[in-house]
């Protein structure tokens, strides 16, 4: 009897999941679908039936030239990330081993670096990046990157880090290891999965950032997100189109997201909630 | 073990982001501090002079100023409201046991994954559209008329909007939380006869406090600069219905050109931005101790 409630009431909560999983799913999912659609049908009323024409990627890189905002998001991503990440591990790895007084003053006021709103400097930086002819290049947008994303990465690593046991580097201290041995032997195979969860996090808050890409860039430089934003202006018969070019757009950092879900919560909350 | 030289290597190593960071902040900021007193055009750079307050007092004088901060905090509050309780709510219901649980969490946590200017596009045009949106379609179904979404209720989609990108993340965070609440104590609790109102109230909701005032912080942070999705979808309008603080900066600074104004909003901006960031800290600090 009690089995039968147990099962009864799995059913119940599965229906109710899937319910709620899919109305939120679905303007993602109905993206995909309009992306198959010819143009009339996209516009055509509610289905969920296309005709599965591959026309509109066509399209979009043929007159919009795709591949180049999106070879421009993968340079910006990933060349801000590692560059964060080449300045953050060594202070992440000092405040993890060497803490003092002042560490953890330090780092929230790292996190508080984070709390100045965008737009507040978007004067000084739009000036400074004109004068240094650093307007829509993809060198200006990698610093902004980096330097957007440097309190996180500090973050994310310092709390990947400390969770090292400081015993293990007394131990092979006692065993006689010197500084770049205990470097390459014992730290770095335990620091490398929180590297990597810095990274592929890293790579997608770059990847969806919207605010300093979209107006420090107009074509050169432009990666995906100022390319979508473009596609605001002219209303009217292009939704599959549209819809192509976001599904491409989204695609590879759903997917990269999928995989680091579990380190998602702990980067994002500072390690605050596990 | 913390000798001196060790001492020393740990500050060379901390150096390049501490100083980064620190340049990152003064410059820029000195910068909007110094150009919100100067009368600075960038149609007319040549004739640039010191205006004291004036452009405080322009910005301040402007109704659009009043409408933006209100907008803003719209924005914030409402977001923070549908997708703590949403995401309360969705956590709760995928903490039962379910089948085809790793499916149903990927579908839930992807909006989070879209870039901004794709996910207010998706809904402006194939969600929201009044001819030919999902909406539409439904209102149709049912014999209603179709309502014009960004032109009736601008600020409304766009919390919509928004709060369809948050929820996922308030809902992850909140799940992890409660999936770290202790298996026995929910079984004490329900063998001394606590119903699910009881037990959600006395052990579920204390449980998640901290994980929920983390969700207020980061979100905040975020939310406080909505600007993709206003810039797609209403452009701030219609007049100033949808625009916020940050898009009236920007609207002043690169549409108007106006340097000065621009600034003193900035200076405005930051200012609202560390009255809430001094609450928030205070509370995350708190709970972060624990």
């Amino acid at each position: 009897m009690a089995r039968n409630v147990t099962t009864r009431h799995k059913i119940t909560a599965t229906v109710a999941a899937w319910i709620v999983a899919l109305i939120i799913f679905f303007p993602i999912l109905y993206t995909i679908i309009t992306s198959i659609k010819t143009e009339p049908e996209a516009i055509a009323g509610f289905s969920l039936w296309p005709s599965g024409t591959f026309e509109n990627y066509i399209t979009v890189q043929t007159q919009r030239d795709y591949l180049k905002p999106f070879m421009n998001s993968v340079i910006l991503s990933v060349g801000s990330t590692i560059l964060a990440l080449i300045i953050a591990i060594p202070s992440a790895w000092a405040m993890a081993f060497s803490p003092t007084k002042r560490t953890k003053d330090i780092l929230m006021w790292m996190l508080s670096t984070k709390m100045m709103p965008a737009v507040a400097v978007l004067v000084p930086i739009y000036l400074l990046f004109r004068d240094f002819g650093l307007l829509d290049s993809r060198i200006g947008l990698t610093v902004m990157l980096t330097l957007i994303n440097l309190p996180i990465v500090v973050w994310m690593l310092y709390t990947y880090f400390r969770e090292i046991p400081g015993e293990i580097l007394e131990a092979s201290r006692m065993d006689g290891a010197g500084l770049w041995q205990e470097i390459v032997y014992v730290l770095t195979p335990m620091a490398v999965p929180g590297i990597a969860s810095t990274l592929l996090l890293n790579i997608i808050l770059a990847w969806n950032e919207s605010f300093w890409t979209i107006r420090l860039s107009t074509t050169n430089a432009a990666p995906l997100t100022a390319f979508i934003a473009s596609f605001s202006s002219p209303q009217g018969l292009f939704w599959a189109k549209l819809s192509a070019a976001s599904t491409m757009a989204i695609a590879p950092i759903l997917i990269l997201g999928w995989f680091s879900q579990k380190q998602l919560v702990r980067g994002l909350t500072f390690g605050a909630v596990k | 073990m913390a000798t001196q030289n060790t001492k020393t290597l740990a500050r060379l190593m901390m150096a390049p982001s501490v100083l980064l960071l620190l340049i990152w902040m003064i410059v820029p900021l000195a910068m909007t501090l110094w150009f919100s007193f100067q009368n600075y055009n960038l149609l007319d750079p040549s004739n640039v002079s010191f205006t004291g307050l004036f452009n405080y007092q322009f910005f301040y004088t402007d109704p659009a100023f009043f409408q933006s901060i209100w907008n803003t905090l719209v924005i914030v509050g409402g977001v923070l409201l549908i997708t703590v309780i949403g995401g309360i709510a969705i956590a709760l219901l995928l903490d039962q046991p379910i089948f085809g649980q790793g499916i149903v969490r990927i579908l839930i946590i992807s909006p989070f994954f879209v870039m901004p200017p794709v996910a207010a596009l998706v809904w402006k045009n194939m969600i929201m559209n009044p001819s030919y949106g999902v909406f539409a379609d439904i209102s149709r179904f049912f014999g209603l008329r179709p309502v014009d979404w960004f032109a009736q209720y601008p600020l409304f989609s766009i919390v919509v909007i928004v709060a369809w990108q948050w929820l996922p993340f308030a809902t992850l965070i909140l799940l992890t939380a409660l999936q770290s609440l202790d298996g026995e104590q929910k079984e004490a609790a329900e063998m001394d006869g606590a119903n699910f109102l009881n037990r959600f109230i006395y052990l579920v909701v204390p449980h998640l406090a901290r994980s929920i005032t983390v969700v207020i912080l980061i979100q905040t942070i975020f939310l406080l600069g909505v600007y993709a999705e206003i810039l797609v979808t209403t452009n701030g309008g219609p007049g100033y219905a949808s625009t916020n603080l940050a898009f009236l900066i920007y609207r002043t600074a690169l549409l108007g050109y106006d340097v000065g104004g621009a600034s003193a909003g900035g200076i405005i901006a930051v200012v609202l931005a560390n009255i809430v960031a001094f609450f928030l800290m205070r509370a995350v600090g708190k709970n972060l101790d624990r």
